[in-house]
């Protein structure tokens, strides 16, 4: 896509854009809808829009394979660490108390960002993961061909 | 709840239902951060190791008839998620736990020659959260989370199942049969949870009881069921519904087979249980006339065909993977008769099944280490060479015939008294001429490989192959002369099921 000189410059503006409406979504997710599964895909598709344009090596770049996989685990670790968090301070798995105990609606509220970032996380770099699998399969496309 | 409760005041002990789902899914995205192979083993046996710990702790808890309950996040169900433990899914969180760690010993040199080095961090993670998957379906009291757990255990199984395309490329195909046969059936099971949720308006299993038990001649919740029957009937490998099984266990690397054989079809069976008991009414009509006259010949059919079927096949994998339909037969029928002693022996068949199939598809793993496959041909003379595999195999297969003295024969016994407990006579004859065809298909390769000449000799398996074979073994024959493990703890379920 060496010539689409229109596409690459709204791409480069528009990577940013997506990101942090993202973002948004990800942590208005306690208030409004959207939550983890949302914003992980906002947030995927901004990569995968720019590897579209720009190319499989440029987004690597930015984002290499074993980040997006590591990545991946790491949201998978987050959940089940705020879950083992009150286990230790003596309440059930996934008990939201145990991370303010003074103040039972707050501890409500952090374990649920918590637990959405853990999700967001993961479902971002399953999806750039699931991207890159598919997309370095496919044999090299000639701009001609398009 | 507990908003007053500065401190927690749960000890330890009272989160064991939920560290025995946990504990393999935290360890799965460890695995993956740290990427080294060894380290990952490592990790896993110990992960596996707690597992165990953690059911054995649980059966003893409940073994005395009481029921342990956890609620995630603290909320009360049926708002919140259930965790459930009694005798009925105690004794599967054993044997899920038990054959994990077993398999894992086995991995450890055997995976080296069925999947490339780089891949294996993956695989383990990829096997700790099928693990968890199994666990947390036998474990939980939510029919949603069911659904969930189902689903986790699934697709870690179609990745497992792809990984033996190192060594013979059929199973990506294998596995994609899976995935899509796997996929409706659980499609038809969410299908049959949205019903009972349209009918009950709620997920918790002892709720939903309550509520179908008022309801009376429902149609929404007699269809639920018939497609809860359907997926389950998938995913346990029904008859008619089977053709995925046999070549996923023929080209899973064996590690997985092992894992899948003991475990997963049992697994699907138990939500089946656990549905007909505890969340529909075993005595409604509907249910009693479904099990009678659709799963009961469909089982009687399994129990024959597949047995029959086996008899004629050259690939060993393949020939158990059929036997294992047939064991399938067993167990449904047990569950089909719908009396106490019916399902005890449906039970205690799933455990003893478990370890006997994991015993035999293991030595059949040592012998593909020499041989490079399972062709019945290439296991010539292998009894003179590999004399420890060998007598392994032979007790497996000793079991899975039902000779007195192992596990196999205790769980036959008790569904040949069950059958003709309930007066069916024919169902009994058909049991044993079931029974006759294993002696044939096993005798076959016991024939092979004790009494014809071999052009190759091969050498004995390592001791660390041979170590988890004749733990699997061991438990077979210990199984069938000790049954206070198996056989009370099945009545103790069946007492609670049929309440």
């Amino acid at each position: 896509m060496k010539h689409h000189l229109i596409l690459k410059v709204i791409t480069k503006f528009m990577v940013g854009v997506i990101v942090l409406f993202g973002l948004y979504v990800q942590f208005h997710g306690d208030y409004s809808p959207g939550g983890g599964f949302q914003a992980g895909v906002i947030i995927a598709a901004a990569f995968i829009l720019y590897g579209i344009v720009m190319g499989l090596e440029n987004v690597q770049k930015v984002m290499p394979i074993w980040f997006a996989q590591k990545a991946a685990a790491v949201g998978v670790l987050l959940y089940a660490l705020t879950g083992f968090f009150s286990i230790i301070f003596g309440f059930e798995f996934l008990n939201y108390h145990a991370i303010s105990p003074e103040h039972p609606k707050h501890g409500q509220h952090y374990g649920i960002i918590l637990v959405e970032l853990g999700v967001g996380i993961t479902v971002t770099f399953v999806m750039i993961a699931i991207y890159y699998s598919f997309a370095g399969r496919t044999p090299h496309l000639d701009d001609k061909e398009w | 709840m507990a908003s007053e409760i500065k401190q927690g005041t749960l000890e330890l002990v009272n989160h064991l239902p939920i560290l025995q789902v946990i504990t393999p899914m935290l360890i799965a995205p460890i695995l993956v951060v740290l990427n080294n192979k060894t380290l990952s083993w490592l990790l896993s046996f110990v992960g596996t190791l707690a597992c165990l710990f953690i059911s054995i702790l649980l059966v003893q808890a409940v073994s005395d008839g009481s029921v342990l309950t956890y609620y995630l996040g603290g909320w009360i169900p049926p708002i919140g998620i259930e965790y459930r433990i009694d005798a009925a899914n105690a004794i599967l969180l054993f044997l899920i736990s038990i054959i994990s760690a077993i398999v894992l010993i086995f991995s450890y040199s055997s995976l080296y020659a069925e999947i490339p080095e780089e891949k294996h961090t993956l695989f383990y993670s990829c096997f700790l959260l099928c693990l968890t998957g199994l666990l947390g379906v036998v474990a939980t009291a939510d029919i949603f989370n069911v659904f969930v757990f189902l689903e986790i255990s699934s697709l870690s199984t179609y990745v497992l199942v792809a990984q033996g395309a190192f060594l013979d490329r059929r199973a990506l195909s294998a596995s994609f049969n899976y995935l899509i046969m796997g996929t409706i059936g659980a499609t038809f099971f969410v299908i049959g949870i949205g019903y009972i949720y349209m009918a009950t308006g709620s997920l918790n299993m002892i709720d939903i009881a309550e509520r179908v038990s008022q309801l009376g001649d429902n149609r929404t919740i007699q269809a639920g069921f018939a497609f809860i029957v359907v997926g389950m009937g998938l995913k346990l490998a029904m008859v008619p519904l089977h053709v995925w099984l046999p070549n996923a266990y023929t080209f899973a690397p064996t590690v997985v087979t092992c894992f899948l054989a003991a475990t997963a079809t049992k697994v699907a069976l138990y939500v089946l249980i656990r549905f007909v008991f505890s969340v529909f009414n075993y005595e409604d009509n509907f249910v009693n006339e479904l099990f009678f006259l659709l799963l009961m010949p469909l089982a009687v059919i399994a129990m024959i065909a597949a047995s029959v079927i086996a008899i004629f096949k050259q690939n060993l994998k393949k020939l158990l993977a059929y036997s294992s339909l047939a064991q399938i037969g067993y167990m449904l029928l047990g569950l089909s008769l719908m009396s106490q002693k019916g399902l005890a022996s449906s039970l205690v068949h799933m455990v003893n099944h478990g370890f006997t199939k994991a015993a035999l598809f293991m030595s059949l793993g040592a012998f593909m280490l020499n041989t490079k496959n399972v062709y019945i041909k290439s296991l010539r003379g292998l009894g003179k060479s590999m004399p420890f595999t060998s007598g392994a195999f032979v007790i497996g297969g000793l079991s899975l015939i039902g000779v007195p003295g192992t596990a196999g024969f205790i769980s036959k016994w008790l569904l040949l008294e069950a059958a003709l407990e309930t007066g069916y006579w024919l169902v009994a004859v058909l049991i044993i001429a079931s029974s006759l065809f294993a002696v044939i298909y096993i005798w076959k390769i016991i024939e092979v490989l004790y009494f014809s000449d071999s052009s190759e000799s091969y050498s004995e398996v390592g001791a660390l192959i041979l170590m988890p074979i004749w733990i699997l073994a061991l438990f077979c024959i210990f199984l069938g002369i000790n049954t206070s493990l198996t056989v009370d703890v099945a009545n103790m379920a069946t007492e609670i099921l049929f309440k």
